[in-house]
């Protein structure tokens, strides 16, 4: 049941990547990044991290990517013009790919160590207790020190918007 | 029995349950707005109106179903589905009542228990934006698109109060799944005083319950905040271009909508299923106590008709009544019922609250809608959560 679920929610979550770098329509291409977030919030569900898979749903489904049809929207930008493909992506472009994902897949196999695999259900510290229990002892630096990188950048959009006004 | 089978046949009940609610919640609103504005309201189909929802349903249906030549036909059609698809789902993580024994099954009223839950109902809440989005966008309609930029922004705005003031009952509660938050709002102080969240302490949560409220209102599009649809300048709003069923179902997801929050309002704030005052004092008798005031109330008025055919529809209607109390009283019901019945009037006094709101308020205008949620309700809101947090911090071991 867990491996097919797994098998359904990578495949959606490729196929709409795939999906948003094919479309033309930035709308098309945000709703399939909408597909991407959410088939990934199933992995992370299925792989016993359930506090994660809420907040990718709550954080980066829900409320980044309003945003982003927000703006697409308050624009109104039309669809990307198709530049015609000169001779070298029509006949490299493809066998590159390949080539680059081929040599993508023997690095990780080699770099990365190797471990039993992942097993479903094998992991059970996923809720949202012990994320808060870890975030506020082990990781309080990193997490402290994350707030105020992203309170930087707030204050950095608010002066840059700023200066475009005046 | 069959887990499979088990979940299937409660998952037919709360869908149906939940569609016949959201069709007469929409009579109970025309009727109660018609008495705000000492009007009559629907009363022509059936019995002072009750068929309404039918007859609309089958007008619904029937409608030319247009579809308009200038529109993005894919995200057009895609939109009301998105819309009713995340306003209903919600629904399948909220508990009705305690866990119950029918016969040798041993279940919970509730389709599942998450121990994410109210994370669940917010994430669902964030996405349900973009059914209102698409179908402003899809429309290719001036209207249409500022109903649905103003319902994006809005909800985005109000999205963050809302998350806070539900912050500030979990840090009381300490736990996620619904089922949980009720048991921890469970006893009384004094003997009397329930320990829900709104009166528990060591910080009643009396301000967040407001804030949540307001914030529900707006995230769920009705009037003072419903700047989405607002008629007299945007014609429907994100709406205009839909028809039909297309139509129904966005009214389906915004009553899904208020259903849903008034349902995390009752779990959160108002103690579930947990009666207003102990058994002790006979708070088992409240349900048999109305439906029997009830009752006599239709028998008093077939006495005195005011319609010649009210001497039938109303003894049917009283002995129905009576029928019900007496149900409240047969031991081993009342364990399944009295939970459903606080549960479900609590539910139904946040709903009228909504009703009675839209007969009484005008619309904000969107620049003060939107300088509420940010310099009048976020401030509120991050200062109740700190409140609250350091004085939990204070009084836990």
């Amino acid at each position: 049941m867990d491996a097919v679920l797994f098998l359904i929610f990578a495949a959606l979550a490729v196929i709409c990547a795939i999906n948003l770098v094919l479309q033309t329509h930035p709308i098309s291409s945000a709703l399939s990044l909408i597909g991407v977030m959410g088939s990934l919030a199933v992995l992370y569900l299925l792989l016993g991290g359930e506090f994660i898979a809420a907040a990718q749903l709550i954080v980066y489904a829900g409320a980044i990517m309003v945003l982003f049809i927000f703006v697409i929207m308050l624009l109104n930008a039309g669809s990307e013009h198709k530049v015609r493909k000169g001779p070298w992506v029509r006949f490299f472009g493809v066998p590159l790919l390949v080539a680059f994902l081929g040599l993508l897949g023997y690095a990780v196999q080699t770099v990365l160590p190797s471990g039993e695999g992942v097993r479903f259900g094998g992991f059970v510290q996923g809720k949202a207790l012990d994320v808060g229990r870890l975030l506020f002892t082990t990781y309080l630096l990193p997490f402290e020190v994350t707030s105020v990188l992203i309170l930087i950048a707030i204050l950095g959009a608010i002066v840059l918007a700023r200066k475009e006004i005046d | 029995m069959n887990f499979f089978v088990l979940s299937l046949i409660k998952a037919g009940v709360v869908a149906f349950v939940l569609l016949t609610t959201l069709a007469y919640l929409q009579w109970i609103e025309r009727k109660v707005i018609a008495h705000i504005q000492l009007r009559v309201g629907p009363r022509r189909v059936g019995p002072h109106g009750l068929l309404q929802p039918l007859a609309d349903v089958i007008k619904l249906l029937t409608k030319e179903d247009m579809l308009p030549s200038h529109v993005n036909k894919v995200f057009y059609l895609l939109a009301p589905f998105i819309a009713v698809f995340f306003a209903l789902i919600s629904i399948s993580v909220i508990p009705f009542g305690t866990e119950v024994n029918i016969g040798p099954i041993h279940t919970a009223m509730q389709l599942t228990d998450l121990n994410i839950g109210v994370l669940f109902v917010l994430g669902l809440s964030g996405m349900g934006v973009y059914g209102v989005a698409l179908a402003g966008w899809a429309s290719n309609n001036k209207y249409s698109l500022l109903g649905g930029l103003r319902s994006s922004a809005q909800m985005i705005s109000y999205e963050l109060p809302m998350a806070l003031a539900i912050a500030a009952p979990l840090l009381l509660l300490n736990t996620l799944s619904f089922r949980e938050l009720v048991d921890a709002q469970s006893g009384y102080y004094l003997g009397f005083i329930p320990r829900w969240s709104i009166f528990q302490g060591p910080l009643p949560q009396i301000v967040s319950f407001l804030l949540f409220l307001i914030a529900a209102f707006a995230e769920t599009n009705r009037v003072p905040f419903d700047l989405p649809e607002a008629e007299n300048e945007l014609v429907a709003g994100f709406h205009t271009e839909y028809s039909s069923m297309k139509f129904a179902a966005f009214f389906m997801a915004e009553y899904a909508n208020m259903v849903t929050v008034s349902c995390v309002a009752t779990l959160l704030f108002l103690g579930g299923w947990q009666p207003l005052f102990p058994a002790e004092y006979g708070s088992r008798f409240v349900p048999s106590l109305i439906f029997i005031i009830g009752g006599l109330t239709c028998f008093y008025h077939a006495i005195n008709p005011a319609r010649p055919f009210d001497r039938i529809t109303l003894p049917v209607a009283g002995v129905v009544f009576l029928g019900i109390a007496g149900l409240f009283l047969v031991p081993i019901v009342d364990t399944i019922l009295l939970p459903l019945f606080w549960f479900a009037s609590k539910v139904g006094v946040i709903l009228f609250l909504y009703i009675w709101v839209r007969g009484t308020l005008p619309r904000f205008r969107y620049d003060q809608l939107m300088k509420f949620a940010w310099t009048f309700m976020f401030p509120i809101a991050v200062a109740n959560l700190l409140v609250t947090g350091l004085l939990v911090a204070l009084t836990s071991k």
